[in-house]
């Protein structure tokens, strides 16, 4: 058999980890191959979820995650004990679903992909005590359809667990039932929205659903559902196993986030990669200790906390911490942690024309001012991109910020898609002004003068 | 159409009939869900992975099995970008064009691509052996830019590199 490179390997694979300080990746194989069933167990796995299954009352397991302050790892930080909390326990609603937000398709985020191909049965693992805790009987994990070797991974990962009596019908003789299966997507950005992605996994169009009900109440066929994410799931093993005494020591002092978090930082940097690391370190040394600062010839002008849909940030702001609260102090969220760098040699107005194109390509189209707005921005950005402005476009574009901002739209895809170019116009106007054209230039074809 | 052959039998050419190995892959697939209906992207993948593509007809054979009207299932394919509803190449470029692989230079993989296969996103080689289409964020912005031919995905990718990379898939 031929031995494939993933192409998740990176410097989490090869830097210095141990259980005590990098509870999620300290099994990474240095060759960056997958950590099978046998090595897994063979590293302490699924210890917890005998812990799980055989000692802890389905409501304990829900108030340690509470206690542990686990906050969700897909961008937008919710409480996760909350989430699980808004789950019915009454006997009657025996049908309940747990379901794995997998769709990593958010512009530069790439942290879930190396958790499943590497260490499938993690993700496994925390389903199962998840599962146990919500007291689900099925899960699915919703996959992009382009991580094909995750999906294998997953796949076998499964089978491995099921041969061993880790899913299936009472597992490890706790009387637990719990089948777990893996949906792969056919590809819109929108399916990582949890409505949407319940919408998509029962074979619809992948448009959001109004909340409330929340999917706690009426989730996937109807059912009470639950939506986390891969790398939230995969902490819940390590909570479980470790208690949350332990877990609460993880985080740098000055963090109010808990426990550790896939970082990583790319762009022009001399280092590129993704890295566990503690809330609260500063992105200071996310960026120079780790990426190691710019590579030669390039000079950072600004940079992005964690996705596409973050605002930007000064080379100043590198002192942030990254937390949730560290990141907004300084006037954005922190979003998934893997930062990107933009350097010098790139125009901001042609970045964000490019980024506006992904959001409005990507926009669902079930509400007006997602649907209208994103296309308007880009048409802009175009015309600013070819100085072919109008004195107005600025004013245009900051409009379009206020009126797709939060709260104003179906769901959140617009109000990121409107925060990094705020952010850029408000750091970098003189950029978008020089797109503007100047009144004595002569017009262009097809350009509409004014008498 | 119907055709008339020299042995005068009736040929249906429009007509789309699911094979058995596709009949039974979607059945399969049903019961891994509480409502049949959950199985229609998968459905059409099945289809698309015998076919390369998804001929009209299908949203009627897989609406029948799954006992939804046929317009859902059209609904369905035309809102996925992984489905095809025209015919394509032998082969599916897909290049990244998130953000980090626009600093990383993705443009500049365009035009080599375009230069090799004379195709832009969108399009097909008029010997139908590749189509070049654009994807969202492929996860591997730490080896930006990034693309991927059909499963395979690479990294780091240069335009001077794209003719070897190409010359792999036939």
């Amino acid at each position: 058999m031929s031995i494939k490179t993933l192409t998740s390997i990176g410097p989490a694979n090869t830097i210095a980890r141990s259980e005590e300080s990098h509870p999620l990746t300290w099994r990474l194989r240095d060759d960056g191959q997958p950590v099978w069933l046998a090595e897994y167990q063979q590293k302490n796995g699924y210890a917890a979820a005998r812990k799980a299954l055989s000692e802890m009352a389905q409501a304990d397991i829900v108030q340690t995650v509470k206690d542990a302050g686990l906050k969700g790892r897909g961008g937008a930080g919710f409480p996760t004990g909350v989430k699980w909390g808004l789950m019915p326990t009454d006997e009657s609603m025996n049908i309940r679903y747990l379901l794995c937000n997998a769709d990593e398709m958010e512009p530069n985020t790439w942290k879930d992909r190396m958790l499943m191909e590497q260490l499938p049965h993690l993700l496994i693992e925390g389903m199962l005590i998840s599962a146990r805790a919500l007291k689900a009987y099925r899960g699915y994990i919703f996959l992009r359809g382009e991580y094909v070797e995750a999906a294998a991974n997953l796949n076998r990962a499964i089978e491995e667990a099921k041969a061993a009596g880790l899913l299936g019908t009472n597992i490890l003789g706790s009387g637990f039932d719990f089948e777990l299966f893996v949906h792969t997507g056919a590809g819109r950005y929108i399916c990582g929205e949890e409505t949407a992605l319940i919408n998509s996994l029962e074979g619809r169009r992948a448009n959001p659903r109004a909340k409330p009900p929340f999917p706690a109440v009426v989730g996937v066929w109807g059912k009470p559902t639950c939506v986390n994410n891969v790398e939230t799931l995969c902490n819940v093993p390590v909570i479980v196993g470790h208690g949350v005494d332990w877990y609460k020591s993880l985080a740098r002092p000055q963090s109010e986030d808990h426990g550790t978090k896939l970082m990583g930082f790319s762009g022009k940097v001399k280092n590129p990669g993704l890295w566990e690391l503690p809330f609260g370190v500063s992105a200071r040394e996310l960026f120079e200790d780790y990426a190691g600062g710019m590579r030669d010839g390039y000079t950072l002008k600004c940079w992005q906390p964690g996705g596409v849909g973050t605002g930007f940030l000064l080379p100043e702001h590198l002192d942030a911490l990254m937390y949730a609260g560290g990141i907004g102090k300084v006037g954005t969220r922190m979003g998934t942690g893997l930062a990107l760098a933009v350097d010098d040699s790139v125009n901001m107005v042609s970045l964000l024309r490019n980024m506006e194109e992904f959001f409005a390509r990507e926009s669902c189209g079930w509400c007006t001012p997602c649907r209208d707005g994103l296309p308007w921005s880009v048409k802009i950005l175009r015309a600013l991109e070819r100085k072919q402005g109008t004195q107005e476009d600025i004013d245009t574009l900051l409009g379009l910020v206020n009126f797709l901002g939060p709260g104003k739209t179906f769901c959140a895809h617009a109000p990121g898609a409107v925060e990094p170019l705020g952010s850029a116009i408000k750091y970098f106007r003189s950029e978008f002004e020089a797109g503007i054209a100047s009144p004595s230039a002569p017009a262009t074809t097809g350009q509409f003068v004014p008498a | 159409m119907i055709q008339t052959t020299n042995s005068s039998t009736l040929i249906q050419t429009d007509r789309f009939i699911l094979s058995e190995a596709e009949h039974a892959a979607i059945e399969h697939e049903m019961h891994h869900y509480e409502d049949p209906r959950a199985a229609s992207i998968e459905a059409l993948k099945i289809v698309q992975k015998a076919r390369g593509w998804v001929p009209d007809g299908a949203a009627d054979a897989i609406g029948e099995i799954l006992g939804i009207p046929a317009s859902d299932v059209e609904g369905v394919a035309t809102f996925y970008i992984q489905i095809f509803r025209q015919p394509v190449g032998r082969h599916i470029i897909r290049v990244c064009d998130s953000m980090t692989c626009y600093i990383g230079g993705h443009e500049a993989v365009l035009a080599g691509i375009k230069d090799q296969l004379g195709i832009v996103p969108g399009q097909t080689t008029a010997d139908g052996r590749f189509t070049l289409l654009p994807v969202c964020c492929l996860g591997n912005c730490d080896k930006a830019p990034a693309l991927m031919i059909d499963d395979d995905t690479f990294g780091d990718v240069h335009a001077e590199g794209v003719a070897q990379l190409l010359e792999a898939y036939v």
